[in-house]
């Protein structure tokens, strides 16, 4: 996935580490309407200060037709429930959608999904039931947030009248706080020194895991899941309150 | 939708065992699989804790530990561990630390266990410490050529054409014709074998010497002949028939003869067998017309390796041709030299005396001359003799020995009561040097003139060595110099201290070893064979050895040689010259694992021999 500089369009509550999930999900239960929100926000959330060793997980890894979340849809959603010690895969679950918007060309390489098995595909209005509980009070780990973030958000709002948020980890946020706390300096910048690669491939390497084909939801999800756990071992104490972490 | 793990599943179509199993069982494995990332350094898996899941490497690399906190194993990608502990009660017995950042798939216990029950391959090639799979690993695959896997009585077409032991020559000659055979078995009395007759019998034993017909076919019979059982092996017959030089053998069942096989009988099996190269041999008539068969000696031992044979197979076949080598070359000596002045005995030494010989070897040997050897009269005779043979031996591809163990050295071209004296010198007051000579002269075998002496030189060193603590505790400790390196890791060989090399020789670190082993033991009770594998018979018998620990020996023993063998037969078939010195990069994971399953039961052996034998 691409990484597109610092975010100006973040449309999340807020940005910083203080956020109280546990209290927007109270709030949120009581407000919106829908059932199946109503069931999501009601699972409830984990307070800010839980250690990351007791927090449940779940990777997230949407497969869009472009990267504006305004007119793109969802080709593909790949999750794995996780949690520091181990990656589910054996219970991860894929979904084909058929997005509201056509699928280019230029997509149809990328994530090798045909125009006739998207025709075929669902939209996200059935499968919505199964997806939302198998969110519901999990921490959502990305790899850049702004996609599964926004594109969710913007689906949920088209087809059941209300939006949907909750919080993330986004494992190239963590990354960027290593190897972008600074820009590069000017005597960098004459050193020809480039910008260290925080995208999915990179950051992995960094960790000595394995490359992955990309843009197969599913594997992109373990990957992230994967990325989080090497970033955690090698960076962070099991007891670092996931407030540390989250956005 | 129904998932698919496409990263997990391309994983495992690359890795043994995995790789082996069906395409529909390999996607439901890939989606039973979870996934955890260690750092490097931390814990994988604690003594004694309860196990859920064979553990696979994907990437990184892992050490696994004795409960003594010896090194067990380290493996990279691919490798697995965890399979003992699932396969005994579902504890963890083999403590596990990640080396380098690793990333493991666990495959559940109950995906495992029924892998191993339903899929053989599987279960072969995990299940570790069971002697059953160190077995079947030394072939891989079923033995292909029926003259390998096949009985003898397959060979038998016909009922044996028998006669009683009061026949005349005459009569029998009669029959032979009758029934267009070349052979006839002659039975006593009571229907038991007394012997046999061949063509060939009666044109030199009864035509040329201008005897008459009429005389008792016993007469010119070889008496109690060389027989084989017929449930036994055609390789078995063919080594007999090599051994001694066979044309004709009885077949036995329950005692009585039920038929014969010629050597025509095999050979008609392949043309390129041992047998046919040896029968060729003898009918070379100088040295260059015998270095010639050298290229025919190695297209021998290659087919042999690619028909499957075991080591034991290529071991006596090789030493079957060395053997004809050296009787030929003796009698194309006597024939220059003329009659020698006193009897003597040619004896091969090492490799060759134990029937465990391969195509890179060098002439160890001696001469046994007849007590009444006067040095001033015969020993010009002899050294003519040994220069002959050392030097036709050298151009046959039987390199001198670095040593000098060579009859053409005068300390090695000695009267029987010399080297008896010898012998009784090294067991009784051994010495660095003394101890480098037992355990080369003490496995000997006569192949030439008066073998007999080869055997009382043998008895002596069984009836003496037994009484000498002293001598076999020396010996142990000579013994316990060369030991097994500890597995492989990546392209490197792994050495018991953690240390890496690239190279593995594998006669010095298994083979060797494993024979200075086998032949203290078979020296501590009184055993008067050479072969390593006739030995380990008698010491199991002996039951010297814990129970079990003899057969894992002789499994493991042919699992180190059998990668000896194919390293060379490899070489040859590439044009390249054989050596010892094998790359762990061209050992495949099955080889590897079996090798370290092996090395693992030498260096055990070892330990137990030191304990034993309080070296």
């Amino acid at each position: 996935m691409l990484y597109l500089g610092p975010d100006k369009t973040d449309n999340t509550k807020q940005n910083n580490t203080s956020a109280d999930w546990q209290q927007f999900y109270q709030q949120q239960a009581a407000i919106v309407k829908h059932p199946l929100l109503q069931q999501f926000y009601s699972k409830g959330m984990i307070a800010a200060s839980t250690p990351i060793s007791r927090v449940p997980l779940v990777a997230i890894d949407f497969e869009t037709t472009g990267l504006s979340a305004a007119d793109n849809g969802i080709v593909s959603i790949g999750l794995v429930p996780f949690n520091l010690q181990r990656i589910f895969s054996s219970h991860a679950r894929q979904w084909l959608l058929k997005p509201r918007f056509a699928l280019t060309d230029n997509s149809v390489t990328v994530h090798r999904i045909t125009h006739s098995e998207v025709s075929n595909a669902p939209d996200l209005s059935t499968v919505l039931p199964d997806l939302l509980p198998l969110l519901a009070g999990k921490v959502a780990v990305v790899h850049y947030r702004q996609i599964e973030r926004n594109f969710l958000a913007a689906s949920v709002k088209v087809r059941l009248g209300e939006s949907i948020l909750f919080p993330v980890i986004d494992t190239l946020e963590l990354e960027a706080r290593l190897h972008r706390a600074r820009p590069l300096s000017w005597w960098d910048k004459l050193c020809r020194r480039q910008q260290v690669s925080i995208r999915l491939d990179a950051s992995r390497s960094r960790y000595q895991l394995p490359p992955y084909r990309p843009h197969h939801a599913v594997t992109d999800a373990i990957a992230s899941a994967e990325l989080l756990q090497a970033q955690l071992s090698h960076r962070y104490s099991p007891d670092t309150p996931v407030s540390e972490l989250w956005c | 939708m129904e998932i698919e793990q496409i990263e997990i599943l391309e994983f495992l179509k690359r890795h043994p065992p995995f790789q082996e199993l069906p395409a529909e069982q390999l996607k439901q494995v890939a989606l039973s699989i979870d996934i955890g990332y260690f750092k490097a350094g931390s814990e994988i898996l604690r003594f004694n804790e309860p196990l859920h899941a064979l553990h696979l490497i994907r990437s990184g690399a892992v050490e696994t530990y004795r409960r003594n906190g010896d090194l067990y194993n380290r493996m990279s990608e691919g490798g697995f561990f965890g399979e003992q502990g699932l396969l005994r009660g579902a504890k963890v017995r083999f403590p596990a630390t990640a080396l380098e950042d690793t990333l493991i798939y666990f495959i559940p216990d109950e995906t495992f266990q029924q892998l191993f029950d339903e899929n053989e391959f599987f279960a072969d090639y995990v299940q570790v410490g069971d002697s059953e799979r160190r077995k079947t690993s030394k072939a891989g695959s079923q033995a292909r050529a029926d003259l390998l896997g096949a009985t003898v009585s397959t060979l038998l077409s016909r009922e044996p054409v028998t006669i009683g032991s009061d026949a005349s020559v005459w009569q029998a000659a009669q029959l032979m014709t009758e029934q267009h055979v070349s052979s006839l078995l002659i039975l006593d009395t009571e229907q038991h074998l007394a012997g046999i007759i061949t063509d060939k019998d009666i044109r030199s034993r009864l035509v040329a010497p201008g005897l008459k017909s009429e005389i008792p076919v016993t007469d010119i019979m070889s008496a109690n002949p060389v027989t084989i059982e017929q449930q036994q092996y055609i390789f078995e017959a063919m080594m007999l028939m090599l051994r001694h030089n066979l044309h004709h053998l009885p077949v036995l069942k329950r005692q009585q003869a039920v038929g014969v096989i010629a050597i025509s009988d095999i050979i008609r099996f392949e043309s390129q067998s041992s047998l046919y190269v040896v029968s060729r041999i003898f009918r070379q008539q100088t040295v260059d017309e015998l270095q010639a068969l050298v290229p025919d000696v190695h297209a021998c031992f290659v087919r042999m390796v690619n028909e499957d044979a075991n080591s034991q197979m290529i071991g006596s076949a090789m030493a079957a041709i060395g053997r004809s080598f050296k009787q030929r070359l003796l009698e194309l000596a006597e024939a220059e030299l003329g009659p020698p002045p006193v009897p003597y005995c040619f004896l091969a030494l090492g490799s060759m005396a134990r029937d465990e010989q391969l195509v890179l070897t060098d002439q160890d040997n001696a001469l046994i001359l007849d007590n009444r050897f006067d040095p001033k009269l015969h020993d010009d005779y002899f050294k003519q003799l040994a220069n002959f043979v050392s030097d036709g031996l050298a151009a046959c591809g039987y390199t001198y020995c670095t040593g000098k163990i060579m009859a053409t050295n005068p300390q090695w071209r000695q009267p029987l009561q010399v080297w008896q004296q010898y012998f009784q010198n090294w067991i009784s007051q051994p010495s660095a040097e003394r101890l480098l000579h037992s355990s080369i002269f003490f496995d000997l075998d006569g192949v030439w003139g008066q073998i007999q002496w080869a055997e009382q030189l043998q008895q002596l060193v069984s009836n003496l060595a037994q009484k000498h603590p002293l001598f076999l505790a020396s010996m142990t400790r000579n013994a316990l110099s060369r030991t097994p390196p500890l597995g492989f890791f990546k392209d490197f060989v792994m050495e018991q201290d953690g240390k890496q090399n690239n190279i593995l020789n594998i006669k010095r670190r298994g083979t060797a070893p494993f024979v200075d082993l086998i032949r203290i033991h078979a020296l501590a009770i009184g055993s008067t064979e050479s072969n390593s594998f006739s030995r380990l018979q008698q010491i199991i018998a002996a039951e010297l050895l814990p129970k079990g620990r003899g057969e894992d020996l002789r499994d493991a023993f042919e699992v180190i040689a059998m990668t000896r063998i194919r390293h060379q037969a490899a070489a040859l078939s590439n044009g390249e010259e054989p050596d010892n010195n094998v790359l762990p990069e061209q050992l495949s994971e099955f080889e590897r694992k079996h090798l370290k399953e092996a090395f693992q039961v030498l260096s055990n052996a070892q330990k137990f021999l030191k304990f034993h034998f309080k070296a």
